[in-house]
């Protein structure tokens, strides 16, 4: 079905436990044709308009949930706000996929090695839902699993706006989807390093973030490693590539707001 | 599943079809309406056989269900020529011998009309960006890549 408003989308999840909420569709629908998933109805929210689009809100930057990845990287005021979210919209998947994929889809999947999360918890970002705040922090928890509970819809992300940031990935070449991919927030008070495509969900790289808040410098990330996270393994990259990847593009992301 | 009714405007003409719930666009244009040229390679959004444009965008068929087509303005590569006289894109495809098996042309075709669309005068870069999501098995893209360089000059003389 089609919805026509929150609540009646709200509603149709509410009244039927075998609904689930259609966004884009970018990773629904390949789920859905694996029958690893078989949702008695599909509820289509592209219609509401009122979860579309971005502003700026008490010094934050909005965004609708069902915003595409192709309007934010192609926003003018997200690219005048955050460059680094702009250009990181642009890096997902391809052309076909940025038209349809939504940020709050990709939030809602949560897949290990999507691109929107590693900005999501490096800008320390605010999900709004039907119900609730939640943080960044509180969001992710594991494989494919986020805070969300059933029928929880996310409405909006509110992103605070960093000093500068940047976001480095290695992609997987044909799918375009991060092996690796570092995100660096640098905020007046503190620095955050999302991390993306090695664990089983977005994650902080604590370490590095307490060396570059006393010393936002490449020298004092020498030898820095990520602990206690499962790496993931694949035929793309093994565990102790992936893992030392965290560190080279942290490098290269410090290294690109250093030369700004 | 239940069969439903969707009303589309398709290459400029009002069309109407009836599909399943679970149906792809790609098999409504494919099997329904016998809309053949865009190609099912993987099915799963990775190779762009299928790309057609809804309200303009670039899709991947094969993920969007027919039923979203509702109200919308849907062009394949059945509209790209004008009767018999071909887009600069096909000609320019021919020309410079873009093609071999054909599978993925109708989608490569699709994406670059998009990009021309937008941009007559695109850098190399800029084509192999746009074409990012299409994938071809026979020719090697340096050729596609020329083909379209070349129909973006004709394009721009227009």
């Amino acid at each position: 079905m089609k919805a026509g408003s929150l609540d009646e989308a709200l509603g149709a999840l509410k009244s039927d436990q075998g609904a689930t909420l259609i966004a884009g569709g970018m990773t629904l629908i390949p789920v859905l044709k694996q029958r690893m998933a078989d949702p008695t109805r599909l509820v289509d929210i592209s219609g509401l308009d009122e979860l579309k689009g971005t502003s700026v809100d008490g010094g934050d930057l909005v965004i609708g949930a069902m915003t595409t990845h192709a309007e934010v990287h192609a926003s003018e005021l997200v690219r005048e706000k955050c460059p680094a979210l702009a250009d990181l919209a642009g890096m997902i998947g391809d052309p076909a996929v940025r038209n349809r994929g939504t940020l709050g889809g990709a939030l809602a999947v949560s897949d290990p090695a999507a691109d929107y999360p590693a900005a999501v918890l490096g800008l320390n970002a605010i999900i709004k839902t039907d119900r609730r705040e939640i943080t960044s922090d509180d969001y992710f928890i594991d494989l494919f699993e986020t805070a969300l509970e059933e029928g929880e819809i996310i409405l909006e992300l509110r992103f605070p706006l960093p000093g500068s940031a940047s976001y480095i990935k290695l992609s997987q070449p044909a799918s375009r989807f991060a092996i690796a991919g570092v995100f660096v927030a640098r905020f007046k008070d503190a620095v955050r390093v999302a991390v993306t495509g090695v664990g089983p969900c977005a994650f902080r790289f604590l370490e590095a973030e307490k060396k570059l808040t006393a010393e936002f410098s490449i020298d004092v990330l020498q030898g820095l490693e990520i602990s206690d996270i499962e790496v993931n393994s694949d035929i793309h990259a093994g565990v102790d590539y992936r893992a030392r990847m965290v560190q080279t593009l942290t490098v290269r992301a410090v290294e690109a707001l250093i030369g700004q | 599943m239940s069969a439903v009714l969707v009303t589309t405007t398709i290459n400029g003409d009002r069309t109407e079809f009836v599909c399943e719930t679970d149906e792809t666009l790609l098999d409504a244009l494919r099997n329904r309406l016998g809309l053949t040229g865009s190609k099912e390679g993987c099915g799963t959004g990775d190779c762009g056989a299928c790309s057609v444009t809804v309200d303009g965008r670039l899709v991947c068929s094969c993920l969007v269900l027919g039923v979203e087509a509702e109200g919308c303005e849907v062009n394949t590569i059945e509209g790209m020529a004008d009767g018999d006289v071909l887009h600069p894109l096909q000609a320019k495809f021919i020309e410079h011998a873009a093609l071999q098996c054909g599978i993925c042309t109708p989608g490569f075709l699709m994406a670059a009309k998009v990009l021309l669309d937008k941009n007559p005068n695109p850098s190399e870069v800029e084509i192999r960006f746009a074409l990012a999501g299409n994938l071809c098995r026979c020719t090697g893209y340096d050729k596609i890549v020329r083909a379209v360089k070349a129909a973006a000059k004709e394009v721009r003389k227009r």
